[in-house]
């Protein structure tokens, strides 16, 4: 409480916007932006519009991501200045920790199947490579 | 610092217009993002055990055969449009207009319902088909990462039942200012975390 007493009047409007300000405008902007975002990767999926499935994958990660950002901007009203840059902090903190998860998950174990290939394993009933 | 208070009268003028109409109970407004936080770490599991199994189909169906990509596009549209009702309840209340606050959540809680009763049409066919969480650990995957996220999303229609109670008996006071933001919050992660559920296991699963 001792910080809004000695905040500005100004401070005080700039955090009114941070956390509980929500215009429509705001909301409209993330609404047809995730509508882009989502309609796009759909219709390359559905049309096949890009041939190569490498680029395709590409192109459809680089949509989510761009959306999930939309989102956390627009919907969530996540930004540097609301609670003290907490918010921020933490999902920052979050978004690594995730993409170590996953990423590092599916890393390890495509090695171990690239690795655990039949013949490899030490199956009676294939015989060992020469 | 007290001094400072004193000498004007523009700090208590500004103790009215907190009250007026944004809250700013900062403590539980950062602790529930915590929350949020680490439920995203809750789905980064799932999501990583989705992608270990999503080849393992062990000779059963892979998502070819099983998803309607045209109803996961209704449904991602579903919950879109949820989402952007939400906020216009979130505006609603920031206006202090209960009737719209209350009328957009219910809108909101609809399209929630429509979103799991789709979803559930989609396991009850799956399941139908022989394509249960037992058949291949893709298929334990999927049923894991889609259900809990559908799991939230029940949860989140049941907390939007309760605040139209509460709203109803109460009215729009701060506590359930506070609860609302909460509740939006809720919301809008979900739909966060559906884009990631849409573009892995259904857009990436086809190409």
């Amino acid at each position: 409480m001792n910080t809004h007493q000695a905040a500005a009047p100004g401070h005080a409007d700039a955090d009114a916007h941070d956390r509980g300000g929500f215009t429509l405008r705001t909301y409209l902007t993330g609404f047809v932006l995730a509508a882009i975002l989502t309609a796009v990767p759909f219709w390359i999926v559905m049309t096949g519009a890009i041939p190569g499935a490498g680029t395709a994958r590409a192109v459809v990660i680089a949509f989510a991501i761009a959306q999930i950002i939309v989102q956390t901007v627009t919907f969530l009203h996540v930004n540097a200045r609301a609670q003290g840059g907490w918010t921020l902090l933490a999902y920052v903190f979050t978004a690594v920790l995730l993409v170590i998860t996953i990423a590092g998950s599916i890393w390890i174990m495509y090695h171990l199947n690239a690795n655990m290939m039949p013949g490899m394993m030490g199956d009676p009933t294939v015989s060992p490579a020469p | 610092m007290s001094q400072s208070v004193a000498d004007t009268a523009a700090p208590l003028e500004f103790y009215q217009l907190e009250d007026d109409g944004v809250v700013h109970d900062s403590g539980t407004l950062l602790g529930f993002w915590i929350y949020l936080m680490s439920d995203a770490l809750l789905f980064a599991t799932v999501f990583a055990t989705f992608g270990v199994l999503s080849s393992s189909f062990a000779g059963g169906p892979g998502p070819r055969e099983l998803f309607d990509l045209g109803l996961v596009a209704v449904n991602t549209s579903i919950l879109l449009l949820s989402a952007l009702t939400c906020g216009l309840a979130m505006i609603s209340m920031q206006g202090g207009r209960l009737g719209a606050t209350q009328l957009w959540l219910a809108v909101t809680a609809l399209l929630g319902m429509a979103f799991v009763g789709i979803e559930l049409h989609e396991f009850s066919e799956m399941i139908a088909e022989g394509a249960t969480p037992q058949r291949s650990g893709y298929l334990s995957g999927f049923f894991t990462l889609v259900g809990t996220h559908g799991l939230h999303v029940t949860f989140g229609v049941i907390w939007i039942a309760v605040m139209l109670v509460q709203l109803r008996q109460r009215g729009l006071h701060q506590e359930n200012r506070r609860r609302l933001l909460c509740l939006s919050m809720f919301w809008h992660f979900l739909d966060v975390i559906w884009i990631g559920v849409f573009t892995f296991v259904y857009l990436l699963g086809m190409l």
